[in-house]
C-alpha cells in the first residue's frame, strides 16, 4: 500500500473536487455505487474464480431493506445502511449454501435462480410497493448531525464508503485469506489437497461479496431516495458482470473504470444514437437510447471475443511487455 | 360437481394440462441446452432468446409471407437452426479451449442483443397469434373438456423429445454423439468431422428450442421477453434435473410443469418461485440432481 498510497490519495482528492468542477454529484455518487458493486462482484468473479449470475439479489434486498428501516421504521441513517449490509450479508449466506454445493456453471445457473426467486419475492411482497417500488425514502441525518438532504453532504458520505468497502476488498485480496481465494481460483483440488477447508473460503468470500454488494445497493437506495424492481433484476447482474469485464477481472482498479464507463454508456447512448442517425439518415438509430440492451449485448461480446483481460487488465500486459525491453 | 380438496377436478385438470403444456416447453429446452452442453461445454443462455425468435419468425411468417402454422413449424426452426449455425461458425467456435464461463457470457450478450433487437421493432406489447383451423376448439371427454390444441403441443413436445432420445441412444449418428461427448480428439483421429459435428448439435438443439417457440406462439403471445423469464426457470430445472440423462431431462421438465401448475391451484403466490424452491431442496437433499452424477 505505501507505494500506491500517493496515487490513492490524488485519487482521492480529484474525486472530492469532482462537484466544483462541474460534475453533477448525482452521477458521480451513482458511478461510486455501481463502482461498489462491481469490486465486491470481482472479489468472487477475479479473485476467487466464481461466477455469480445473482449479485443483483443482493443489490435489491439491500435496497429494500435500507428504505423499508429508514421510511417505515424511521430508523437513523447509518442503522439503516448497517440492516441493508446485514440483510443481503444473510441471503448472501444463505445462497452461497445453496450455490458452493455446485461449481463451475451449475454455480452460476443456481445463483441465477436464486436471483430470480428473490426477485420474484420482491415482486409480490407488500413492504417493496410491487411495480412502484419504494419511493421518497427519507435520507435523513448522519449521527444526528449532517444533513444528508444536501447532496454535497451526501456525496462526500457516498465517497467515504466506497473508501471503506474499496479498502476492505484490497485489505481482504492482499491478506493470507486473499492468497487462498487466489489458489482456489487456480487450482481447487490442490488447495483441497493442500489441507484447507475449501467450502468454508468460498462461502466467506460470497457472504463478503454479498454484504458488500449490499453496502452498495443501501446506499444507491440513500442517492436516489427510492429502490426498485430493477436494481434486482437478472439484467442487472448481468450489468455488474460486463462493468467488472470491461475494466478487467481480478485487478483492483477495473471494476471502478468498467463502472465508470458502463454508467456513462447509460445515459449517453441516446446521444450517440442521434448522432448517427443525423450522420446516416437511418431513422432507426434514433431509437438507439430506449434500446440500450441491444449496445450493452454488442460490448459484451466484443469483450468475451477479443478483450477478456479488461482495460486494466491489457495495460498490465502492456506494461509487463514493455519493461523487460526496457531492461535490456 | 365433483371437487377434490375443495377445488372442482374440472379446474384441477384444466391446470394440470396448462401445466403439462408449460411442462412440454421446459422439457424441449432442457433437452436442447443438456444436447448443446453435452458436446460444446457450453451453456447457451441464448436458449430463451432463440425460442423467441422461433415463434416471431412463425409470426412472420404468418403475417408477412401468409405461410401457415404448419409450414412454418418446420421452416422456423430450420431459419433458427441456421442462425444458431452462424453463431457457432463465427463466435463460438473461439472460446472452446477457454473457461466454459466465457461461452455463457458470450451467449448472455446474444441475449441481450436478439431481444433488444425484437424489442426495438415490436415493443414490448404480445402480438397474437391466431390457433391453427385443425386444432381450434375442444373435445369433451367425459370428465373434462380438453382443449385440443394444448393436448397437440403437449403430444408434439413428448414425441419430439422421445425421437430425440432415440436419436442419441439408439443409432450409430448418436453413438458419434455420444463419443465426442466423452472424448472428441479420439472421435476426431477416427475420421468423424467433430467441428462439423459441434456445429450442426449447435443448430439442432437450437432448432428444438425454436419449435417449441412455434408451439408455444398460440398459447402464449408473440412477445421478445418471452424467452428471457423462461430460460431462466429452464435453468432451474436443468439444475434439478442434472445434464447427465436425457430421459432425466424430459421428465424432469414435464414434472415441474404439472407441480408448477398444481401450485397455481392451491397456492397461486408461489406458482412463480416453487420450481426455484425445489431447486433449494434438491440441491441440499441431493446436490448432482435427480439424475445427474457427482464429478
Amino acid at each position: 500500500m505505501n507505494r500506491q498510497l500517493p496515487a490513492y490519495g490524488l485519487a482521492a482528492v480529484i474525486v472530492a473536487a469532482l462537484p466544483f468542477v462541474g460534475v453533477y454529484p448525482i452521477f458521480a455518487m451513482k458511478v461510486m455505487c455501481y463502482a461498489l458493486f462491481a469490486c465486491a462482484f470481482n472479489l468472487l468473479l477475479g479473485y476467487t474464480g466464481l461466477l455469480s449470475f445473482g449479485h443483483a439479489a443482493f443489490l435489491g434486498s439491500a435496497a429494500y431493506a435500507a428504505g423499508h428501516a429508514l421510511k417505515t421504521w424511521g430508523w437513523p441513517t447509518e442503522l439503516g445502511l448497517l440492516f441493508g449490509v446485514c440483510v443481503a450479508g444473510l441471503l448472501g449466506l444463505a445462497v452461497g449454501l445453496l450455490a458452493i454445493r455446485r461449481s463451475g456453471i451449475y454455480f452460476a445457473m443456481i445463483t441465477l435462480a436464486m436471483a430470480q426467486m428473490v426477485f420474484f419475492f420482491f415482486l409480490q411482497a407488500h413492504f417493496t410497493g410491487g411495480e412502484d417500488g419504494l419511493q421518497r425514502i427519507p435520507r435523513g441525518t448522519l449521527f444526528g448531525i449532517v444533513d444528508l438532504h444536501n447532496d454535497l453532504n451526501l456525496y462526500y458520505l457516498v465517497m467515504a464508503i466506497f473508501a471503506i468497502g474499496y479498502f476492505i476488498i484490497w485489505r481482504a485480496v492482499h491478506s493470507p485469506f486473499g492468497q487462498v481465494l487466489k489458489a482456489l481460483r487456480e487450482n481447487e483440488p490442490r488447495t483441497l489437497s493442500l489441507g484447507y477447508d475449501v467450502d468454508r473460503f468460498k462461502l466467506l468470500a460470497f457472504v463478503l461479496s454479498a454484504a458488500l454488494a449490499g453496502l452498495a445497493g443501501a446506499t444507491k437506495a440513500l442517492v436516489f431516495v427510492s429502490a426498485t424492481l430493477s436494481d434486482a433484476t437478472w439484467q442487472m447482474s448481468g450489468l455488474v458482470i460486463l462493468m467488472t469485464l470491461i475494466g478487467g477481472m481480478g485487478t483492483l482498479t477495473g471494476p471502478i473504470i468498467g463502472a465508470f464507463i458502463v454508467v456513462l454508456l447509460e445515459n449517453k447512448v441516446g446521444d450517440f444514437g442521434r448522432a448517427l442517425a443525423n450522420l446516416t439518415g437511418l431513422d432507426w438509430f434514433m431509437r438507439l437510447g430506449e434500446s440500450v440492451t441491444i449496445v450493452i449485448g454488442l460490448i459484451f461480446v466484443v469483450c468475451v471475443m477479443a478483450f477478456r483481460r479488461g482495460i486494466v487488465g491489457e495495460l498490465a500486459a502492456l506494461k509487463a511487455r514493455r519493461a523487460p525491453a526496457a531492461k535490456a | 360437481m365433483t371437487t377434490l380438496f375443495g377445488i372442482p377436478i374440472q379446474a384441477l385438470l384444466g391446470q394440470l394440462l396448462l401445466g403439462l403444456v408449460n411442462g412440454s416447453f421446459y422439457a424441449m429446452l432442457s433437452l436442447g441446452l443438456a444436447v448443446i452442453f453435452g458436446l460444446l461445454n457450453v451453456i447457451n443462455f441464448a436458449h430463451g432468446a432463440l425460442y423467441m425468435m422461433g415463434a416471431f419468425v412463425a409470426w412472420m411468417g404468418l403475417s408477412y409471407l401468409g405461410l401457415n402454422y404448419w409450414a412454418m413449424l418446420v421452416l422456423a426452426p430450420l431459419a433458427v437452426g441456421a442462425f444458431g449455425i452462424v453463431i457457432e461458425k463465427l463466435l463460438m467456435r473461439h472460446l472452446y479451449k477457454l473457461d466454459h464461463l466465457y461461452g455463457l457470457l458470450l451467449t448472455f450478450g446474444l441475449t441481450l442483443m436478439i431481444e433488444g433487437l425484437f424489442r426495438s421493432f415490436y415493443g414490448v406489447s404480445g402480438q397474437p397469434y391466431p390457433t391453427p383451423q385443425a386444432l381450434t376448439g375442444a373435445t369433451n371427454l367425459g370428465f373434462m373438456v380438453l382443449p385440443n390444441y394444448r393436448a397437440w403441443v403437449v403430444a408434439a413436445s413428448v414425441i419430439v423429445c422421445l425421437a430425440t432420445w432415440y436419436v442419441i441412444e439408439r443409432t450409430r449418428l448418436g453413438a458419434l454423439l455420444r463419443a465426442g461427448t466423452e472424448n472428441p480428439r479420439l472421435v476426431e483421429a477416427f475420421g468423424v468431422n467433430v467441428p462439423r459435428m459441434i456445429s450442426l448439435t449447435y443448430g439442432f438443439g437450437v432448432a428444438l428450442a425454436a419449435f417449441a417457440g412455434v408451439l408455444a406462439a398460440p398459447v402464449l403471445q408473440v412477445s421478445p421477453l418471452m424467452g428471457s423469464n423462461l430460460i431462466i426457470v429452464v435453468f432451474a430445472v436443468v439444475v434439478i434435473g442434472g445434464m447427465g440423462s436425457i430421459l432425466g431431462s424430459i421428465v424432469t421438465g414435464l414434472g415441474l410443469g404439472v407441480i408448477e401448475g398444481f401450485t397455481k391451484v392451491f397456492w397461486p403466490e408461489a406458482s412463480s418461485t416453487v420450481v426455484f424452491i425445489i431447486m433449494a431442496i434438491v440441491l441440499a437433499l441431493r446436490p448432482a440432481g435427480l439424475f445427474g452424477r457427482e464429478k
